[in-house]
């Protein structure tokens, strides 16, 4: 009878411990019994200004394995294989892989199915016991275009994961571009799912009918300002050429198109084709992955005339009536009148007119001594130029924006010493050589500040997000210039009639009907054949687009810079070409090698 | 008509209550067991708890047979049964259907049966029959094997489907055995043989065979010196060092998953995903359960499957899991209160053979608790054995309710004289 009772205590002890002491159990029955299922939100939808789709999902498949609930010998992994259309040796080992990880949870066995290869394995499903599919969604770009600006997504990285505990391994993020700028708006919200299991992994319904479940929240839609037709348009003009094309609307500072030369199709850096097209993306002497636009510096030849005549107008050491002569001894330049007024200086580009310009503004004999003078007047110069936006980083809604150069006198000083140098140093900044650059979309946004006779607003790519438009990171406030209004008219003027008038040098970027105002510049290229520019706007009077082209190796700005800006403006003024002619030139127009039928087959061997 | 009410009368309600309290929450539990909130579709006999339902039935028509049935039916036949009994567990060693290794069970056509539950009602009327003859002197050693004979002989034959579980509940008669008058020493060297087989699978054998030899000394040192005691002594050290010896060599020549099983209980081994899965999971279980437990019907351990065996040999789980340690109080103290009961009333029978009998039930209750219980909460090794009236399956509920209601009877018959 004692043994009885010494058994039944004994075991009402060891319950206490079990059930009430410690603590260890009730843990592991809740691994064991209840997971938590990730839902995964699909990415917010990209458009363009009139909704066209840029950017949306496609649900694609994971086949996943339970390796403990496979029938090794018995399944037929010759017949998977041909539905995955993968290669027969490999699954076995896959499943050993899998089975190693883990016999209980699941593991990927394939990644990424297409809508195809699912259709036809669904079918034979109940065949391989162990397998399921699980969806996800992967972007997809109906238009190629705009990968620079779009940029793509990719699985989180370990250092990633560590600095935003939000992912978990095998989550996607942006990596570039937009994605990755509105990466907190587009990612959506996840969800989860309390589900029970069994022993097999078996999915047996909700825990506590839900209760515990919050669904996946969408991603917001982005509305871009881009305009896809023009995109494209730039793209396809832009083939067989090296730079950057970026289109403003001036008023705004929306993004109409932003063209990195040479670019890709975003598609391929989607889903399984992505980590194999990325290497030779990157290994691409080309640099498709670059973003020119955004990230090249570049001397900005001629087009930098511009803001030096705003600059000497507005300190008034010229008036709009102030004549230079065309001095070739000062500084080299074509054949042409000399030039009477600014507005002729612009029209003809003249070299020693503006070499006078920016000698009055750095020189204006405020002090005696002519290197403190200097001083004095690159200061000044200085804090104009940046009031142009220039020599620092717009903040544009792409994260890998350069800010460009303009020297200042600390620059020089490093350079030269203190008080070592002067105008006669520095004299080749007049014309915008040198020491100076700007990035592409400076070069377009000095075109909107042309435009707007003064200002400008920061370029951006997104106008809206989602319905409520929280999260939108848009400064749309008008950064106005250093330099009045009226300082303007001669400048704008000028441009007016180097493209209008006889000895313009952007006389190709005429279009019938539409004023168009323009400036052409060459960059000089120590490496090689000198750089062609452009910048533009149109109607002169009623600004609706301002642009920039920017031509690696291609010579003389007005050659091929300035009509293809034109052929820019036409299209988005007009929402056709009517020159065709001179179309198809510029669509022939290549730096790189052909071959006999015309191919562009190689970059050129200079 | 007039005997049976008086029978009826005279039953001994509280085991009668217990019995019928016991089969009810049994019933629930398996009920809990299978019923899955995604896919229940009504009440359905083809599922475990349509069928014990069904099972429940037949016992208590049973119950009702043995209360009105002559009760020299079952005493005066005892050895037939008895008879019977060997002969079908002689016949399931050569047409028992295989069922996870081991030949138990009997197939005719529909029906199935487990030859050894049969006997082991039989043993225990043949056992309490044959000690509680007046010509036996118990005291004697030899009536003592002979007697032993009777429970060990059906032992054998179940070791040798091989279906140690159900063997070993045949120990269950060494309790009638010391109560009437088995020599304590019997008890103390078997508890000594299990202490030691223990010791020398956990300690190395120099250690255990010096620890030994001191014992043997001390023993020696503390009674007289005589020169057979320092013999008795030497003899005491031999059998000792040569079983733990033997038990090593055993071990060793046993095939690796049983060697593997043995570990992990003695925690030699941690393998929670081979054979210490079920134990671990049990424990999940039992120990999710906490004070008050998860609720009737809520658990999601044995629900899920992730016990092993949940409806039979570890239904206790759900017990833990749903009812919490409360639970496992009420359910370890009606158990008791139900082995007490059943002592208590074998003493006060005025026949040995009632007696006898009483205690071989009390023993065989004990045994299946103690076996059973100590498996799922991880103190005794996964032996295979059911939990009176909470395991799903008919042939076991069956021999617990004839075993229990024949002694009923018996008692109720005593105080109707």
């Amino acid at each position: 009878m004692a043994i009885f009772i010494l058994v039944a205590v004994i075991y009402w002890i060891r319950l206490f411990q079990l059930q009430i002491v410690d603590e260890r159990y009730t843990l592991d029955a809740q691994s064991n019994a209840i997971r938590h299922k990730v839902q995964y939100p699909s990415r917010g939808l990209i458009l363009d200004r009139n909704g066209q789709i840029l950017v949306y999902n496609e649900a694609v498949y994971d086949l996943m394995v339970v390796p403990g609930q496979v029938d090794v010998d018995e399944m037929d992994w010759g017949k998977l294989a041909r539905l995955l259309e993968i290669d027969s040796a490999g699954t076995k080992e896959r499943y050993r892989k899998a089975r190693s990880y883990s016999r209980y949870a699941p593991s990927v066995f394939e990644k990424q199915i297409s809508k195809e290869v699912y259709g036809r394995l669904q079918e034979y499903m109940y065949q391989f016991p162990g397998f399921y599919v699980q969806s996800r969604s992967l972007r997809r770009y109906p238009k190629p275009v705009a990968a620079h600006v779009l940029g793509d997504v990719g699985e989180v990285s370990s250092e990633e994961i560590i600095q935003n505990p939000h992912y978990k391994p095998g989550d996607y993020i942006g990596k570039s571009g937009l994605e990755k700028y509105y990466e907190e708006v587009l990612r959506g919200k996840k969800g989860v799912k309390v589900v029970m299991v069994d022993v097999l992994n078996r999915e047996k319904g909700s825990y506590k009918e839900g209760a515990y479940d919050s669904l996946a929240q969408q991603g917001e839609p982005l509305y871009t300002t881009l305009d896809a037709d023009l995109q494209a348009y730039a793209e396809e003009l832009m083939q067989g050429k090296r730079g950057s094309v970026v289109a403003i609307e001036p008023s705004t500072g929306e993004v109409l198109a932003l063209v990195s030369a040479p670019t890709y199709d975003p598609n391929l850096l989607v889903g399984r084709v992505r980590s194999q097209n990325y290497g030779a993306l990157i290994g691409d002497p080309q640099k498709p992955l670059f973003n020119r636009a955004l990230m090249s510096y570049y001397p900005p030849g001629s087009i930098f005339k511009l803001p030096q005549a705003l600059i000497a107008l507005q300190e008034g050491v010229i008036n709009p009536n102030t004549g230079f002569e065309c001095d070739k001894t000062l500084i080299g330049c074509h054949d042409h009148p000399d030039a009477k007024s600014v507005t002729e200086g612009i029209r003809m580009s003249c070299n020693p007119y503006f070499y006078q310009v920016f000698k009055r503004v750095i020189q204006q004999g405020k002090v005696s001594n002519i290197f403190e003078d200097s001083r004095i007047g690159l200061n000044r110069w200085d804090e104009y130029m940046r009031s142009f936006g220039l020599g620092k980083r717009l903040a544009i809604d792409l994260l890998d924006v350069k800010g460009g150069y303009i020297p200042d006198t600390g620059f020089y000083d490093r350079f030269y010493g203190y008080k070592r140098w002067a105008f006669s140093t520095i004299y080749s900044l007049s014309i915008g050589q040198g020491e100076v650059s700007l990035v592409p979309v400076q070069m377009a946004n000095l075109a909107a500040i042309m435009a707007n006779r003064g200002y400008y607003v920061t370029p951006h790519l997104v106008k809206a997000v989602g319905e409520e438009n929280a999260g939108l990171q848009t400064d749309t406030s008008r950064h106005y210039t250093m330099v009045a209004k009226k300082y303007f008219e001669p400048v704008v003027q000028g441009m007016y009639e180097a493209v209008h008038l006889p000895k313009g040098t952007a006389r190709r970027a005429e279009i019938p009907d539409i004023v168009v105002c323009g400036k052409t510049g060459t960059s000089e290229n120590p490496h090689g054949d000198d750089h062609a520019v452009f910048i533009g706007f149109a109607p002169m009077d009623d600004p609706q687009i301002a642009v920039s082209v920017f031509l690696e190796n291609s010579g003389f700005g007005g050659v091929w810079a300035a009509p293809l800006g034109s052929l820019l403006i036409e299209k988005y003024l007009k929402g056709a070409v009517a020159r065709g002619d001179l179309e198809r030139q510029v669509r022939e127009f290549t730096i790189f090698e052909r071959d006999a039928e015309g191919n562009i087959i190689g970059p050129p061997a200079h | 008509m007039g005997t049976i009410g008086k029978t009826l009368k005279n039953m001994d309600k509280p085991l009668l209550l217990v019995y019928l309290l016991l089969v009810v929450a049994g019933w629930f539990n398996i009920y809990s067991v299978v019923y899955e909130p995604e896919s229940m579709t009504g009440f359905s006999l083809a599922t475990r708890y349509g069928k014990q339902l069904v099972f429940i039935g037949f016992a208590l028509l049973m119950a009702v047979f043995v209360m009105i049935a002559d009760l020299r039916v079952f005493t005066q036949f005892a050895y037939l049964y008895y008879g019977i009994g060997i002969l079908l567990l002689l016949a399931v060693l050569v047409v028992g259907a295989e069922i996870s290794g081991a030949k138990s069970w009997i197939k005719l056509g529909p029906l199935s049966m487990q030859p050894s539950e049969f006997a082991k009602v039989a043993t225990c009327l043949a056992f309490a029959k044959y000690v509680s003859e007046p010509a036996l002197n118990m005291k004697r050693p030899r009536t003592q094997l002979i007697a032993a004979l009777w429970f060990l002989i059906p032992m054998l034959l179940i070791l040798m489907q091989p279906d140690a579980g159900s063997a070993l509940v045949f120990l269950a008669f060494v309790l009638p055995l010391y109560r009437e008058g088995m020599s304590g020493w019997v008890l103390v060297t078997g508890l000594v043989a299990v202490a030691l087989f223990v010791a020398a699978l956990l300690v190395n054998r120099y250690v255990l065979i010096g620890f030994i030899s001191l014992v043997s000394a001390f023993l020696v040192w503390r009674n007289k010196r005589t020169l057979k005691n320092i013999v008795l002594g030497i003899l005491l050290f031999l059998t000792c060092s040569l079983y733990t010896l033997g038990v090593e060599y055993a071990f060793n020549h046993l095939s690796p998953h049983q060697q593997t099983r043995i570990n992990v209980l003695l925690g030699k081994e941690q393998d929670i995903h081979g054979a210490g899965y079920n134990v671990n999971q049990s424990k999940i279980a039992i120990g999710s359960g906490g004070v008050w437990g998860k609720g009737y019907l809520q658990g999601t351990q044995t629900k899920l499957n992730f016990v092993p065996e949940q409806s039979t040999d570890f239904i206790f789980c759900t017990v833990g899991e749903e009812w919490g340690w409360a639970g496992c109080t009420f359910f370890l103290g009606t158990y008791l209160f139900l082995l007490l009961r059943l002592i208590r009333l074998a003493e006060r029978q005025k026949s040995p053979y009632a007696r006898v009998y009483g205690y071989g039930v009390a023993g065989i209750f004990f045994l299946h608790l103690f076996v059973n219980v100590g498996m799922t909460i991880g103190l005794l090794p996964v032996i295979g054995i059911p939990l009176p009236f909470f395991s799903y399956g008919g042939s076991s509920l069956w021999a617990f309710t004839l075993l229990l209601f024949i002694f009923i009877k018996m008692d109720a018959r005593q105080r109707s004289l």
